[in-house]
């Protein structure tokens, strides 16, 4: 009898135990996967130099039914001459699992420093562009956009 | 199988500043899915596009999961001479699919 009782706590306690491993194997994936901030994508990027506000002009709608396909576009005020033209676009998200979107190579062959494309946005954020100049500096622009429905991470049903 | 949408003008005039659209059907997987049974989807996704005229690169981007499925860009280039403006798209996977449409330039 009672070989028995201890049998059913041990039991017990393994169901328990099971539980947590089970609950802590659920939930560590989700917090292991840190990713950088938004400031820290733009250090990255910009190799730690000084981000100046202007000349960007990040255009996205302020809210967002679909955060699947988000459209986006960028303008930089530029010559693009072969003296002084743009030489990267960046754009960095807040708040999806990874901070990095996309980063554009253009030159004195563009013509004219814009690019447009769709990207995903998980949740409500702000999106960031950085553009590099040929003459070393870094100038952005950011904007919020609200996200009524979520991409990325959501799961297939 | 290549499946993409090139959007440029056929004729251009010297120093005209085009643009130039170009979507390719791919379903950019972003590998932070899960599928039936929680099981995680793995990443799949272009990564690199490169855009050349006549051989020499005008535009190029590295792309990362948090472009939409099917990635769409849209960006300009100066017309300097008739030819060829050729497409590629590199995957995970290692494969690069191609595209390209002729341009007359007068």
């Amino acid at each position: 009898m009672r070989d028995k009782a201890t049998t059913s706590g041990l039991r017990r306690r393994d169901l328990v135990a099971g539980g947590a491993v089970l609950a802590l194997t659920l939930v560590a994936p989700r917090t292991a996967r840190a990713r950088p901030s938004l400031e820290e994508a733009i250090r990255a990027f910009t190799g730690g130099a000084a981000v100046k506000t202007g000349r960007v002009q990040l255009a996205v709608p302020p809210l967002v039914e679909n955060g699947n396909a988000v459209g986006l576009s960028v303008k930089v005020e530029s010559p693009m001459s072969e003296t002084d033209h743009v030489r990267r676009i960046a754009l960095f998200n807040e708040k999806n699992p990874q901070a990095d979107v996309a980063v554009f190579h253009i030159g004195p062959r563009a013509g004219r420093a814009e690019v447009a494309t769709r990207i995903r946005l998980a949740t409500s954020q702000t999106v960031a562009a950085i553009a590099e100049m040929s003459d070393g500096s870094f100038w952005s622009h950011r904007a919020d956009v609200i996200v009524t429905l979520a991409a990325c991470v959501e799961d297939l049903l | 199988m290549t499946r993409a949408l090139i959007n440029a003008p056929k004729t251009a005039r010297r120093g005209e500043i085009i643009e130039i659209r170009a979507m390719l059907a791919h379903p950019m997987e972003t590998g932070f899915r899960t599928g039936t049974m929680g099981k995680a989807i793995p990443r799949d996704i272009i990564n690199r596009f490169v855009c050349t005229w006549n051989g020499e690169e005008i535009f190029s981007a590295d792309l990362f999961p948090a472009i939409a499925a099917n990635p769409y860009l849209a960006f300009t280039a100066v017309a300097t001479d008739s030819g060829t403006i050729a497409f590629a798209w590199t995957g995970d996977d290692g494969e690069t699919r191609t595209a390209e449409t002729e341009i007359t330039v007068t």
